[in-house]
């Protein structure tokens, strides 16, 4: 679930707030946007991929992170370059930087991880 | 890319797409939006956009409506989905459709997975024409076998794109725009919508010639990847104007993922190893046969699981294939190629499974006069039977079904009445007889979430069925059923609070022909295991429809399964004729 928004780095843009399929934010006037429905997050990493800005961290857990839970500490996760993390590796963070971790992708997955059934022509 | 370039680009694929006519607006005030269109698609996911596109490209005025965000919001957006491709070429489809009837159960009918694949070759042949270029991922490689393509739609790249082309084809679209129900007119003909734009806070109407229900499956709210959107209210529209459901047994398809997380993306999962909690290897043979033993050893312990099938030089390349899931990891500190690390499963009901509105033709009709359903909403047990359409059938069944339907609406669409001229049609989770303001629940929406979620996501109860546990979970669904007023919303049905307690009347309801299915067929077949009926009986080689709100009903699909040479010994049609 979604666990910082680093006031730091936001721009209060709101594109969370717009693309965010569970409606989880609510865009405040004159500030940054807050995580208003946490319980609605449905762990989909969307507004991680959009947040132009690397504010947003989204940790793996379909439930809440517990108190004291490294993956809620924004500044640690911040300082390891971890937020924003799956907007590097989709390609939409400019000027990537882990090339070795982001190399495109030319084939359709699905179709050669899946073992054809024995006695398929190959 | 040089600037001038892209601009040429840019140019060229703004004149390659005819823009169709804008829907009127009838009222645009902080109290309500009111359009007119002659399609009004909703749901925008693979399904819902393919539909809208379609349509404008008919010439119709569309809008379509999301719960959330068209272009992040369902499934697929976020999960990133292969498409499958088969060439129209005889001994190709031959070779693919084969196994995959005896994976189905034998319920399929051919004549169908020709139509889809048909459909499905041709409209994603003109996506890189449309000027899809993923940040991460250069146009699909061809396939060594000559004539062969795929087409990966990677997340969060293609449905961002089908949104800007869903666009630019003219369609307007309203997100984070819930429908609530469907409206009919005075023949009963739907004729549009109403929902509630949770933003703007105001409610939404829209008149529309036809209507495309593209909501998507359900999954009772697991928290898998991308599916707490879809939570079953498209279906009990479809039921409330007089549609049927087929196949809705086979709603039990449980995604794996690294453990408490909600990343089941499995296509690396399917050749790993597998270790019960003793540390025992589990054969994994594949994704039909060996579910049931891991979701077994899942219940008496700790599943864990390397992806060994990868040797060192190949691991750069499946890591690229897959970023979401290998992010996932990376934030757990797991090194899949080389760890044991433990799973579990989040369930996908429909998403996965196959069970859905019924259709009736290559339109995508459901028999509503002016209402089709497309992608994860339609049942597509035709294409995979009791089997999982995971991994490629499931958009290609999301792209056809949603073309079909999309062109029949934009050809069919009658002019509607004045939205004050139509009839709403929603019941639970709406209105109720006896809804007086005090026996009105509060929040006992959640009450109801909670016992269906309790019915529908256990692996003991949902994946190992009996007659027992079913009939038990029945009754305490239809107790919630029975009590339709602890269900309206106080705040009235144009309100963020119907959202929730539309939502969970669509979880119940779909829940309830789940249980009413799974009970009917005294068999195990595909993902349907009976533990008190643990063999395939031949005799029950059709498809059930199922439907009805207040009492369901299931019986057999008359129109049986068109299959292949059945194998001597296997369960299929031919038994079926000997034995009758
Ligand atoms: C992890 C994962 C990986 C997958 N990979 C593949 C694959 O590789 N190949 C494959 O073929 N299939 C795959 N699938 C299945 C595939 O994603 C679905 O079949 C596909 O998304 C179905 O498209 P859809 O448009 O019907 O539904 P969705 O993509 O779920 O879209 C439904 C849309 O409807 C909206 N909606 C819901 N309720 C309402 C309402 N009341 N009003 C308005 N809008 C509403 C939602 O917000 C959503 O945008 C995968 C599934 C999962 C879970
Ligand atoms: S998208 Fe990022 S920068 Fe924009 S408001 Fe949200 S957190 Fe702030
Ligand atoms: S992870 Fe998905 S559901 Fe959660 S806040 Fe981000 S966009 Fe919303």
């Amino acid at each position: 679930m979604i666990e910082v928004l680093d006031p730091v780095r936001c721009t209060s843009c709101n594109i969370c707030v717009r693309v965010c399929p569970t409606n989880v934010f609510d865009a405040v006037e004159g500030d940054i946007p807050v995580i208003a429905r946490h319980s609605d997050c449905q762990t989909c990493f969307q507004c991680e991929a959009w947040c132009p800005a690397d504010a947003i961290f989204v940790s793996p857990s379909r439930t809440p992170e517990p108190d004291g839970s490294p993956l809620r500490d924004g500044e640690a996760l911040a300082a390891r370059n971890l937020l924003g993390l799956y907007r590097d590796r989709v390609g939409w963070r400019r000027g990537t930087t882990s090339a070795s971790e982001n190399l495109p992708s030319t084939d359709d997955y699905h179709v050669w991880a899946t073992p054809l059934p024995e006695g398929a022509p190959r | 890319m040089s600037s001038t370039s892209s601009t040429a680009n840019r140019l060229t694929r703004s004149a390659r797409i005819a823009r169709a006519p804008r829907p009127a607006i009838l009222q645009n005030t902080g109290e309500s939006l009111q359009l007119a269109a002659d399609v009004l698609v909703l749901g925008g996911g693979p399904a819902g956009t393919w539909a809208a596109i379609a349509a404008t490209e008919a010439g119709a005025r569309v809008v379509l409506a999301d719960k959330g965000y068209c272009g992040t919001s369902g499934v697929a957006a976020t999960a990133g989905v292969g498409h499958w491709l088969v060439p129209p070429d005889v001994a190709a489809r031959d070779a693919e459709i084969f196994p995959r009837e005896a994976q189905g159960g034998y319920l399929t009918d051919r004549t169908w997975t020709d139509a889809v694949l048909d459909e499905a070759w041709y409209r994603t042949e003109l996506i890189p024409g449309w000027g899809y270029r993923p940040a991460t991922t250069p146009p699909p490689r061809l396939f060594a076998q000559p004539g062969r393509r795929s087409f990966a739609g990677t997340a969060p790249d293609y449905l961002r794109f089908l949104r800007g082309r869903t666009k630019r084809g003219g369609a307007t679209i309203l997100d984070h725009s819930p429908a609530l129900e469907l409206l009919v007119d005075d023949d009963g003909h739907v004729s549009g919508a109403r929902g509630y734009q949770r933003q703007a806070g105001r409610p939404w109407t829209v008149t529309a010639g036809a209507v495309v229900l593209a909501t998507g499956g359900t999954t009772w709210k697991s928290h898998s990847l991308g599916g707490d959107v879809d939570t079953g209210e498209g279906h009990l529209m479809a039921a409330e104007v007089g549609a049927h459901l087929s196949s809705m047994e086979f709603s039990n398809f449980y995604g794996m993922v690294p453990l408490g997380t909600s990343m089941d993306k499995n296509g690396f999962f399917i050749a790993a190893s597998y270790w019960d909690h003793h540390g025992d290897p589990i054969t994994y043979r594949n994704l039909h046969e060996s579910r049931a033993e891991l979701l077994a050893a899942s219940l008496r312990g700790t599943v864990t699981a390397t992806f060994t099938q990868f040797p060192p030089e190949a691991r750069a390349r499946v890591r690229a294939g897959m970023p979401n899931f290998f992010m996932v990891v990376d934030k757990l500190g797991v090194d899949p190629f080389t760890d044991r690390f433990p799973i579990d499963w989040v369930q996908e009901g429909t998403v996965r499974g196959t069970g859905g509105v019924h259709v009736l033709d290559h339109d995508a009709a459901t028999g509503v006069p002016g209402l089709y359903a497309a992608g994860d909403i339609a049942a597509r047990d035709r294409i995979v039977g009791s089997a999982t359409g995971a991994g490629g059938p499931n958009l290609a069944w999301a792209v056809a079904t949603g073309t079909w339907a999309g062109r029949a609406a934009a050809r069919d669409a009658t002019t509607p009445a004045a939205p004050a001229r139509l009839t709403p049609t929603g019941t639970h989770g709406l209105r109720a007889p006896r809804a007086t303001a005090s026996a009105r629940g509060g929040d006992s929406w959640r009450d109801v979430v909670g016992v269906v979620q309790g019915q529908m996501h256990p692996i003991a109860k949902a994946a190992f069925r009996d007659e027992e546990g079913l009939a038990a979970s029945g009754s305490l669904l239809d107790e919630r059923w029975a009590r339709p007023e602890r269900l309206v919303p106080a705040a009235g049905t144009g309100s963020g609070e119907a959202i929730r307690t539309r939502e969970a009347a669509g979880m119940l309801a779909t829940a309830r022909w789940v249980i009413a299915a799974a009970r009917a067929r005294t068999e195990s077949r595909g993902m349907h295991t009976r533990v008190d009926h643990p063999r395939t009986d031949p005799a029950q080689t059709h498809r059930l429809l199922v439907g009805g709100l207040d009492e369901t009903w299931v019986r057999p699909d008359p129109d049986l399964p068109v299959t292949g040479p059945v194998p001597a010994g296997a369960p299929g049609p031919a038994d079926v004729k000997e034995a009758s």
